[in-house]
């Protein structure tokens, strides 16, 4: 597999490193010689330095030999025309990062007259992913898997949660049909079986219906009071993509922007949310308008920095439910331990969606592909979804007479609308959508999981 | 400013003028009529002026928004002045002053009147008058601009200081096509609404004119006692109805005819005119049921009188003086509000009052909430800043000049409220007011300057304040 990226930027960067690390081979295009060279030292990749739209850069960098195309310049009409450039090339699959809000009703015309095979929007995604936490604010993060049957939350074990100091297999009897399939305990992760006892301050994964979570949500005590107003430091494009979703969730809002022809914009294309022009990482305001008594406070300014600092504001404060937007990896070590809630990060959601796709190019020709990916606790867990295509070794086999390798859960079989929550009499069928949970990265097929 | 230019199109427009001076001269052949030479001789003296001057011809086309302006408060000052001849030389009892305010009654489609009795005037008078409602309701430039053969690609100045509205857009990219299209409509409309009258048994002379003054806006009725002569539900009903209709944005019938009826009802401005026309007719005809002690004649009056007062047309079914004063005070308040912006009817415009509506609500939040920012939306777009400071200065000068009129008028030692709403009215071109000025009354009893005052106000509220009130900037005037 050959993949060239344009554009060696946050999201560029961690593209080039978890592809490489996978074993493709990658070309990078950047005009700033700095910054190939950086790539080309940090990994296997090589670099060509140039104006990734141009014909003549984009030969040099073997595009018209390209299997797999990407382009994440932080312009869209550049990311869309070098796509247009490669496909001419004989690029096969190109996938172009468009964010701009403008587009956003003609991503079926980019792909099916402009030819794109897929078009990321990473702040579209965020957003998305920050709605789904105000609307289930009991769990930190919660992804979901074919098309929404089937979701993984990931809940912290408090003080006084009826499951810590219990065993796995205890839960059963509570016929909770939802399974935990990853622990974070300090710094390790546990795949965990029957016989796993969980403990206060765990951070545990949880796999399962909506409706089943829901319930085992209640059950563990974290009954999911709705959130009714939030406040938003920052206007960007996640603001506005979360924004016109919250409206329609009926959820009250105030989004401080520092930018007033930004507050102009955005009291534009918004229908209810309160606009306020002023300077979010000024305490004084925060209290005026009302943070106190926030339901939630959303952090989305463009400083990592300054969205940590709002975030522990807010929570000295005593605000219940904290999002904050981090980019940048070197905090993530930090921000484990400063307990902010939750984080998002949009270049970690464009490299979930971007990953899954390039392992299924992969893998075309075998029977199964991945259809979703998420990278948890921290990217050292992953959660994959496999489509069954065709009749493979491990259909029609009861899951106890498969040689599973460790460390590897199958979390979920969604048959039809159905969610099987699998025991060792279950097996997997042809047309099933199986989820699974691993330590071990890069399996692009179902089959990978036997030994 | 280019003065030759603004000479040229106004040499044009008399030309006009003069031509549609023939329709009211076949009108007087037809029924024999002695005032013949009343219309044939201004407008054969114009042909001709129009004629001899016709080698005039400007090396400069160019014109810009202040020669628009220029052109159309000058427009109207010539057809009020030429369209004041007829009355004169008719030989009706008329000083020249008297038919003057007859005649921008009827351009800006008022519909006040200084005739005593309109039942003895001639067939063809009456016929110019409603027909003046008619092509004022649209507009007498934009009319101009229909029937050139070739249009200047500035013309759309011309329009746009003519048309009513805080904005006035295009329809399809040229501005002959615009101007045609909506003739068009304006045309088929009035078309349809003389048939329907036809079908009520109202006589076809009866049909034509007051089907004019219906889709002008305008209320030039041709008996005393305006549509309540004619005693019928089904013609009273048909007028409300269409007053209504030509109340409405023209662009919404193109809208409507082009894309889908759907586009056309998302505009927010027609809910609020509507739920204005219904909030006020169920107000009045539940105030007004001790009067009828009739539910149906309630809301039947009702209905016919808001919706003739909110249209600006002016036609009356009954004398509305003598309703109780919860009624009277709704309608002078409707005077106020107007139709549509894009429509033929007068006052201050619906969609003005929601934006001034819109921004009084933002104060109010701005003041609790110092940071806040918040843009005015009408038919969910933001509004700039600049158009909603136009619209509040609007509103101001509107203010201002009807003060100072009310305070002219009381020199004539008007009562208070004749004053007030013998100035509203005419601001609004609306036509009948309260009290001296109310319905079935005639204004010949006037002073020489109220009647000027009203006709400057007429001019001012047609034209929406500035394109007359520039004429007395002296910048205008400069030679560079």
């Amino acid at each position: 597999m050959y993949i060239v990226i344009v554009g060696d930027g946050k999201v560029g960067t961690s593209l080039t490193k978890h592809l490489s690390a996978e074993g493709y081979d990658v070309a990078v295009i950047d005009k700033d010689p700095e910054v190939i060279e950086e790539a080309v030292n940090t990994y296997d990749v090589i670099g060509v330095c140039g104006n990734g739209a141009n014909y003549q850069v984009q030969l040099e960098a073997g595009v018209d030999k390209a299997d797999i195309f990407i382009a994440v310049t932080s312009s869209d009409e550049i990311n869309i025309f070098c796509c247009l450039t490669a496909k001419k090339l004989g690029a096969r699959h190109t996938v172009a990062r468009v964010r701009n809000p403008d587009y956003r009703n003609q991503l079926i015309f980019m792909r099916e007259e402009l030819g794109l095979s897929m078009v990321v929007n990473p702040e579209r995604d965020t957003a998305v992913e920050i709605a789904r936490m105000i609307s289930s604010p009991a769990t930190i993060t919660r992804d979901v898997f074919s098309r929404g049957r089937m979701e993984l939350a990931e809940l912290k074990i408090g003080e006084t949660n009826p499951l810590r100091e219990r065993t796995l297999a205890s839960l059963k009897q509570h016929n909770l049909k939802v399974l935990v399939c990853a622990v974070q305990r300090d710094d390790d992760v546990y795949i965990p079986s029957g016989n796993f006892t969980l403990k206060a301050s765990d951070k545990i994964y949880v796999t399962g219906s909506p409706k089943n979570l829901n319930n085992f949500i209640e059950f563990c005590g974290l009954g999911s009071t709705r959130i009714k107003d939030v406040m938003i430091i920052g206007g960007g494009k996640i603001t506005y993509y979360l924004a016109q979703r919250l409206e329609e969730l009926g959820v009250q809002m105030k989004i401080i922007e520092q930018d007033r022809q930004r507050c102009l914009e955005l009291s534009r294309n918004l229908k209810r949310a309160e606009i306020i022009h002023g300077d979010g990482a000024n305490q004084d305001l925060l209290l005026e308008e009302g943070l106190e008594r926030a339901g939630a406070l959303i952090s989305l300014t463009d400083m990592d920095e300054e969205n940590i600092v709002i975030s522990m504001y807010a929570r000295s404060l005593g605000v219940e439910k904290i999002i904050t937007k981090v980019n940048s990896d070197a905090f993530s070590r930090i921000l484990e331990s400063l307990e902010i809630g939750s984080i998002v990060s949009p270049k970690e959601t464009v490299v979930n969606r971007i990953l899954p796709y390039v392992r299924a190019m992969h893998n075309a020709a075998e029977s199964s592909n991945v259809e979703t990916l998420y990278k948890i606790v921290g990217g050292q867990v992953e959660a994959l979804e496999f489509k069954v295509k065709e009749n493979a070794r491990y259909t029609g086999v009861p899951l106890k007479n498969l040689a599973i390798k460790p460390n590897i859960l199958i979390a979920g079989i969604v048959r039809d609308d159905a969610v099987i929550i699998p025991s060792g009499d279950d097996f997997i069928q042809k047309m099933d959508s199986v989820i699974i949970v691993t330590t071990n990265t890069a399996i692009g097929d179902l089959g990978d999981i036997l030994d | 400013m280019n003065y030759t230019m603004v000479f040229f199109i106004l040499r044009k427009f008399i030309g006009m003028t003069a031509i549609l001076m023939l329709l009211p001269l076949l009108v007087s052949v037809i029924y024999g009529e002695a005032n013949f030479w009343a219309f044939l001789v201004p407008s054969l003296t114009l042909l001709l002026l129009s004629f001899a001057t016709r080698k005039m011809k400007p090396k400069n086309t160019t014109i810009y928004a202040k020669e628009g302006y220029l052109i159309v408060a000058l427009a109207w000052l010539i057809v009020s002045l030429i369209g004041a001849l007829p009355y004169y030389l008719s030989n009706v009892g008329l000083s020249y002053l008297h038919s003057l305010f007859e005649a921008v009654s009827g351009f800006t489609t008022t519909g006040s009147s200084v005739l005593a009795n309109v039942e003895t005037m001639p067939y063809s008078l009456l016929f110019w008058r409603s027909f003046t409602n008619w092509i004022g309701g649209m507009g007498v430039l934009v009319f101009l601009l229909a029937i050139l053969p070739q249009t200047n690609s500035r013309s759309v100045h011309v329009m746009r200081a003519e048309m009513t509205g805080h904005q006035v857009g295009k329809l399809v990219s040229k501005v002959k096509n615009t101007v045609i299209i909506l003739y068009g409509i304006y045309i088929l409309m009035t078309l349809v609404l003389i048939g329907l009258l036809l079908l009520g048994r109202m006589p076809l002379f009866d049909s034509i004119v007051t089907a004019f003054a219906t889709a002008g806006t305008g209320g030039f009725a041709i008996k005393n006692l305006s549509i309540a002569f004619y005693r019928s539900p089904y013609i009273e009903t048909i007028i409300g109805i269409f007053m209504i209709l030509f109340g409405i944005n023209f662009n919404l019938y193109f809208l409507a005819f082009t894309a889908h009826i759907k586009n056309a009802l998302k505009s927010e401005e027609l809910w609020w005119y509507l739920g204005i026309i219904l909030v006020s007719t169920v107000a009045i005809a539940c105030n007004i049921y001790s009067t009828y002690q009739n539910a149906v004649q309630s809301l039947r009056y009702g209905f016919f009188q808001v919706s003739s007062i909110i249209t600006t047309t002016g036609f009356t079914t009954a004398d509305y003086n003598l309703w109780p004063n919860f009624s009277k005070t709704i309608l002078v308040l409707l005077m106020f509000v107007g139709g549509m912006a894009g429509s033929t009817a007068g006052g201050l415009k619906v969609s003005r009052l929601v934006i001034l509506v819109k921004s009084m609500l933002r104060e109010v939040r701005t003041l609790i909430s110092p940071r806040s920012v918040k843009v005015i939306k009408l038919d969910g777009q933001g509004l700039n800043d600049r158009v909603v400071s136009d619209v509040n200065i609007y509103f101001f000068t509107l203010m201002v000049l009807l003060a100072f009129s009310v305070l002219l008028l009381s020199l004539d030692n008007l009562d208070l409220v004749t004053a007030f709403t013998a100035a509203v009215t005419s601001i609004n071109n609306v036509g009948p007011g309260l009290n001296g000025v109310g319905p079935f009354k005639s204004l010949d009893g006037l002073s020489n300057l109220s009647l000027l005052v009203l006709i400057f106000d007429m001019l001012v509220g047609r034209l929406e304040i500035f394109p007359i009130i520039m004429l007395f900037s002296p910048s205008i005037w400069k030679k560079k």
